[in-house]
């Protein structure tokens, strides 16, 4: 095996490893970048052909416009859903704030994705609840749905 | 650390693909990065492609494809650049080992890693196919530490412990051994994550403030504290620097990241520091620490102890390979590895480092650095916190590992032994690796799979009565 074709198989190589890692990166550029989609082509990409064919489901029922608290020490604080995503927990920045012992400063968050509106947990200590159940990723929020958090129940209203 | 919502703003929405034909691409890139290397390896030293060429590299391709499909059926929108980057990494090493292998003529270490990275890849399989959901891991905090220092402890029992160079870390039974540490750094991560998810508030908020540095309470600290003074001082029994350096780093981390509080490191810094400089001085003396004092002086003057035992000699020869190697390598069978000992396992670094140069050993450092971006991007994006703080463990277990054993290679910090992830020879390294690989995929899965439609259908009956569907 002469010299110069040896130092070819080490450059082609070299060369071969290079081109991996860099695809690797490039596949990873259109990540960071290729997945933040519009709402109008979430549902193409999604594919989700039923939600678009009901003509405005929740028109019907009225669309919520505040989020009230029904229950617990702060019952009838109320905030508007114009000032979406509203923070809810024991902190100074919290849009609706409970006086509630087991309530964490940044307890959850109530936020829309299209006309869907999302209640999800912040990592909080006691969790928050949707009947028995503790929420572990963002859940859908419908009219009356009864959010449970600490001792305080919240709902999506008209 | 608050959750990364998938609803940005009203009208972006963050949906990732799945990205499996990604994967597969840079899937097929990276068999020609191992296959490419072992012919490579037999055209450098023999002269002429090896002749199994096609059982060898059928074999490698089998295992990694069998991963891929494995990932396409359980875990669709896992994370596309990890396994690609795993498999160019175990087989560049495959094929490196087999190198050393050829010239000393009488190890099958090559082989032998082949058949433990096939135990890893069923492992990885298993891991992905049977743990639906990594939450479930979460049930098994303290078994799961316990576990860990029961494993930390084997090698101090008689009969299956066994000393290897110095280092009490390797059981054996029936003919193979084992180094249960490996095993142990994925279950104390489980471990720490799942107790960390339940006390951090209490460790974050609780607690009495004195002279101005707030303390967490004794209770909240208490278990982690006992577990990881356990782990390291079994770890300095058994004289494994390496290994109790990757610990206090992982614990130090995962407490900072967990409470948000930048003390910590400020803490934990000063301790490290403080140890280090109390084992120096207090070195001449003790009979244990004489070990650290040695690895600290070969470190600032290697040349000092070349030929001196215990000395330098291998950083020394690591070292030199390294420099003549330079910038593209001496190519396959053209340099001298074997001069290094232990080149196949802690010092597979300088054995790159002299046949394929440094531009080879930087996109192994790049193939590094993007297995734990990856890591870190899917602790960002995963909706749980418990998955949060699992991925962040495994990535920063990952990086450190690398930092200490590449940093140790290269001088730029002293050497502890420590496997490089997937390169080494080393059985137990390999196969806990691919299963850390495997947990990370599981938990991208999650963090990346679109959110159920959870919405009430819309029929006439929830105009009037309003029911509460839970999801």
């Amino acid at each position: 095996m002469s010299e110069l074709t040896l130092f070819l198989i080490r450059i082609a190589y070299l060369a071969i490893l290079w081109i991996f890692v860099l695809s690797a990166v490039s596949v990873i550029r259109s990540d960071v970048f290729g997945s933040r989609v519009p709402e109008p082509a979430r549902a193409a990409v999604g594919g989700n052909g039923k939600q678009r064919k009901q003509p405005k489901p929740r028109s019907r029922k009225g669309i919520p416009t505040h989020v009230l608290v029904v229950e617990g020490s702060n019952a009838g604080e109320r905030a508007d859903l114009v000032d979406a995503p509203i923070l809810i927990g024991r902190g100074a920045d919290a849009a609706i704030r409970l006086d509630d012992d087991y309530v964490s400063t940044r307890h959850a968050r109530i936020a829309a994705s299209g006309d869907q509106w999302f209640v999800e947990d912040l990592g909080s200590t006691n969790g928050t609840y949707i009947g028995t159940v503790r929420l572990s990723q963002p859940t859908t929020l419908t009219l009356g749905t009864q959010v449970r958090i600490g001792k305080t129940i919240l709902e999506l209203r008209k | 650390m608050s959750a990364i919502s998938p609803v940005r703003a009203v009208q972006q929405v963050t949906v990732f693909r799945s990205r499996r034909g990604a994967e597969l691409v840079l899937v097929v890139l990276a068999l020609a990065v191992g296959i490419g290397a072992y012919a490579a390896v037999g055209l450098g030293v023999d002269g002429h492609v090896p002749p199994d060429i096609l059982g060898y590299g059928g074999w490698l391709a089998g295992l990694i494809i069998a991963a891929h499909i494995t990932i396409r059926i359980v875990a669709p929108y896992a994370d596309p650049v990890l396994l690609p980057v795993v498999a160019a990494l175990n087989g560049l090493g495959l094929a490196v080992i087999h190198r050393l292998d050829l010239t000393r003529g009488d190890t099958s270490f090559a082989s032998k890693q082949l058949f433990w990275m096939t135990v890893g890849v069923g492992l990885f399989v298993a891991t992905l196919v049977f743990l639906s959901d990594h939450r479930a891991l979460q049930r098994f905090t303290y078994t799961a530490g316990l576990a860990a220092v029961v494993l930390l402890l084997l090698p101090l029992a008689p009969g299956i412990g066994h000393e290897v160079n110095g280092a009490r870390i390797w059981i054996r039974a029936g003919g193979l051994s084992f180094q249960p540490g490996e095993v142990a750094k994925v279950l104390l991560v489980i471990s720490f994550a799942g107790y960390l998810v339940l006390h951090r508030d209490a460790l974050a908020l609780a607690g009495r403030r004195v002279a101005g540095v707030d303390l967490p309470r004794g209770r909240d600290l208490g278990p982690i504290l006992a577990m990881w003074l356990v782990s390291l001082l079994v770890l300095v029994a058994q004289r494994d620097l390496g290994s109790g350096l990757l610990f206090f780093g992982l614990f130090l981390v995962m407490l900072y990241v967990s409470t948000e509080r930048a003390g910590w490191l400020v803490v934990g810094g000063f301790l490290f520091v403080a140890g280090v400089m109390a084992t120096y001085v207090l070195s001449g003396s003790v009979g244990f620490l004489t070990h650290v004092r040695n690895r600290f002086d070969i470190w600032l003057d290697p040349m000092a102890y070349y030929d001196r035992t215990p000395g330098s000699f291998q950083l020394v020869e690591g070292l030199f390979g390294m420099s003549w190697g330079g910038l593209i390598g001496r190519g396959f069978g053209e340099g001298r590895p074997t001069r290094v000992p232990y080149a196949e396992s802690d010092f597979i670094m300088a054995a790159i480092g002299e046949e394929l140069g440094l531009t080879a050993v930087m996109a192994v450092i790049l193939c590094y650095g993007l297995i734990v971006e990856r890591g870190l991007r899917i602790a960002l994006i995963s909706r749980d916190s418990f998955g949060k703080l699992m991925a962040m463990g495994l990535a920063v277990s990952l990086a450190l590992q690398v930092f200490t054993v590449i940093g140790g290679v290269t001088r730029l910090i002293p050497l502890t032994g420590l496997t490089t992830p997937f390169l080494s020879y080393g059985g137990s390294s390999l196969v806990a690796n691919w299963v850390i690989v495997a947990l990370l995929l599981r938990i991208s899965d999650h963090a990346r799979r679109p959110l159920p439609d959870l919405s009430v259908p819309d029929d006439q009956d929830s105009l009037n009565t309003q029911v509460m569907r839970l999801p």
